[in-house]
């Protein structure tokens, strides 16, 4: 039994060849992975916003999605929204599922594990007393995330939560969401 | 290597900023002992000879274990030199000192992997009024003033400093990054045992996946007490530590600790479990199963189910900041061009990309016990096998 046999029978989609490439390509030259994410954001009315992303820019040169892809977003009607979209919130914990969800496939495919199934649920427990400055000890955002991984795949139960427990550690959403980040907001 | 370069009659000497084991002797806090046992202390041709094979040496019995050496092997060590610059010399190397030159063909970097203390970018922003100390400065509890210590870094030391420290009546807090955790015994043998014999300490550099990450390993929380117990997260929280994740930054007077505690104890806790399941695997194989304890797992690491996310250092709450975030080499005085853009020494299993130079004792240099007293000895074979090819006097082939 060789590795080679295991990886062509293992495929979760991600080609871990190219990844591991790219991994040495910029260990090489990391003036190439430095990349900037952006979004536009538009407001429509009340709390309905539209924001789009295409363009990003990295390995050197602006680069564009295949597509421009637009997120709706807005409040739910009992704060007397018109639920065009999903909350700004609800936005953070799809990244953060999405994020370590590619990281599980990824990892996966890496060590050999066939996944056949992964999902997600994400809780985020919010006071708003916070938002509404109710009271000022309560912080704006969550006071906590819980992940729910339910993956189901050819490895053992220590091997999957070894995969989640990694997907963290790489994860940008994790890292953004647990550490600080400075953010500066201008008017131009 | 001053052995292996004498059994092959190379001229050599060995210069020491100190006396001999200077930073066991200076650098180092007062309950100290090695983190392994003394059966596992030996150099080449030397081994500890005591009535006590599986206990852990002080720091003086450290000195005079290496002092000893020293004299066994008939060193040719002067002391109290202080290198200060090494350059490039036609066919070999030039090498100022504070009591004059030398000109060698070959040269050895042996001054180690510990000698700065490494604190992260942020530590200049810590409030006027908090006392900050390294590892390398601090000798015992006595030395903090009363109150509050945030402790930072998991590691052999930062756990080591954090229980001292939080039984001298100081409350520790206690910031938690990527650590790795291992028990002291398992199945009744000391862990440096069964990593010795099942060959996890003998891995080679270059039989390893990813030889980048396996260098820059935490290292293990494990404290040497005669009475062989086992130092991790949860035998400070017993105590009274409190534990938070990694210290991230500090905002005007704000200490903020990352939200990833529970991630980087369950990542320690797993990887764990995948060493005591290699020893599992090893004993059964061997047949060793009748001869030790039953296999038995331990305790996931206790987090709470919040822990604090910042601390605001102006409230008096903590006192001394100790920054146990370990180590680097100081290679301020090489004036050869073979670091990388992190200063660190590029250099394949200690042959470094300048001819004739080397490096010994770094982690994981040629195999995973390199930077541990016992691993210089298969280290310093190899190397003063290559080094003798270069200068000519080689009769066997050189490891690539």
């Amino acid at each position: 039994m060789t590795a080679t046999t295991i990886q062509t029978q293992v495929d979760n989609g991600v080609n871990v060849e190219a990844l591991l490439g790219a991994r040495e390509a910029l260990t090489e030259a990391p003036e190439g992975a430095k990349f900037t994410w952006r979004a536009k954001c538009k407001w429509v009315n009340g709390t309905h916003s539209n924001s789009t992303v295409q363009g990003f820019f990295g390995l050197g040169e602006e680069q564009q999605h295949k597509t421009e892809f637009t997120f709706d977003a807005d409040h739910p009607e009992i704060f007397a929204s018109e639920d065009n979209g999903a909350t700004p919130v609800e936005y953070v914990l799809v990244g953060l599922a999405s994020c370590l969800t590619a990281g599980v496939a990824a990892v996966a495919q890496h060590r050999n594990i066939q996944l056949r199934s992964v999902t997600a649920t994400l809780e985020g427990g919010m006071d708003l007393q916070g938002i509404l400055g109710i009271d000022s000890d309560v912080r704006n955002g969550f006071d906590g995330i819980k992940v729910t991984y339910d993956i189901d795949a050819d490895a053992s139960r220590d091997d999957i939560k070894a995969l989640v427990a990694q997907s963290q550690k790489r994860s940008a959403v994790f890292d953004i969401v647990t550490n600080p980040t400075n953010v500066t907001v201008e008017v131009k | 290597m001053s052995r292996c370069l004498s059994d092959r009659a190379i001229d050599h000497v060995v210069l020491d900023r100190g006396e001999v084991a200077n930073s066991w002797r200076n650098e180092r806090w007062d309950s100290l002992r090695l983190l392994t046992p003394n059966w596992q202390s030996r150099l080449p041709g030397y081994h500890y000879d005591g009535d006590d094979p599986d206990g852990f040496m002080t720091m003086s019995e450290v000195i005079a274990f290496i002092s000893n050496y020293a004299k066994f092997v008939s060193a040719p060590v002067h002391t109290n030199v202080a290198v200060t610059s090494v350059r490039q010399n036609g066919e070999g190397y030039q090498v100022l000192t504070d009591e004059g030159a030398w000109n060698c063909r070959a040269l050895v970097l042996a001054s180690g992997a510990f000698s700065i203390a490494h604190v992260p970018r942020f530590a200049d922003a810590v409030p006027a009024g908090i006392t900050t100390i390294t590892p390398k400065e601090y000798r015992n509890p006595g030395q903090l003033e009363p109150g509050g210590v945030l402790v930072v870094g998991a590691s052999a030391t930062g756990l080591q400093l954090a229980d001292e420290i939080h039984r001298s009546g100081r409350a520790v807090t206690l910031a938690v990054g990527e650590h790795v955790r291992l028990p002291r015994v398992y199945r009744g043998r000391d862990i440096q045992w069964w990593m010795h014999v099942c060959g996890v300490l003998d891995e080679r550099y270059d039989e390893v996946d990813d030889i980048v990450r396996a260098r820059n390993v935490p290292s293990p929380q494990l404290v040497g007490t005669p009475e062989r117990i086992s130092m991790d997260l949860n035998a400070l929280t017993d105590i009274g530590v409190k534990l938070v994740g990694k210290f991230a930054g500090i905002n005007g007077s704000k200490a903020q600790f990352s939200g990833s505690l529970r991630n980087v104890c369950a990542l320690a806790d797993l990887k764990m479990c995948r060493l005591l399941d290699t020893i599992d695997e090893w004993a059964t194989e061997m047949g060793m199963d009748g001869e030790c304890e039953a296999p038995h797992r331990f305790a996931p690491t206790e987090v709470e189910d919040a822990p604090a996310l910042e601390i605001d250092l102006s409230r008096g709450e903590i006192k001394t900041i100790l920054w146990a975030t370990g180590f680097r080499p100081d290679y301020s005085w090489l004036d050869v061009p073979v670091l990388d853009r992190r200063g660190g020494i590029r250099h394949d299993g200690g042959i470094v990309r300048a001819p004739g130079l080397y490096v010994l004792g770094l982690n994981f240099l040629r195999r995973r016990k390199s930077s541990f007293i016992h691993g210089a000895e298969d280290d310093a074979r190899d190397l003063s096998t290559h080094l003798a090819c270069y200068v000519g006097q080689g009769s066997t082939r050189a490891p690539h």
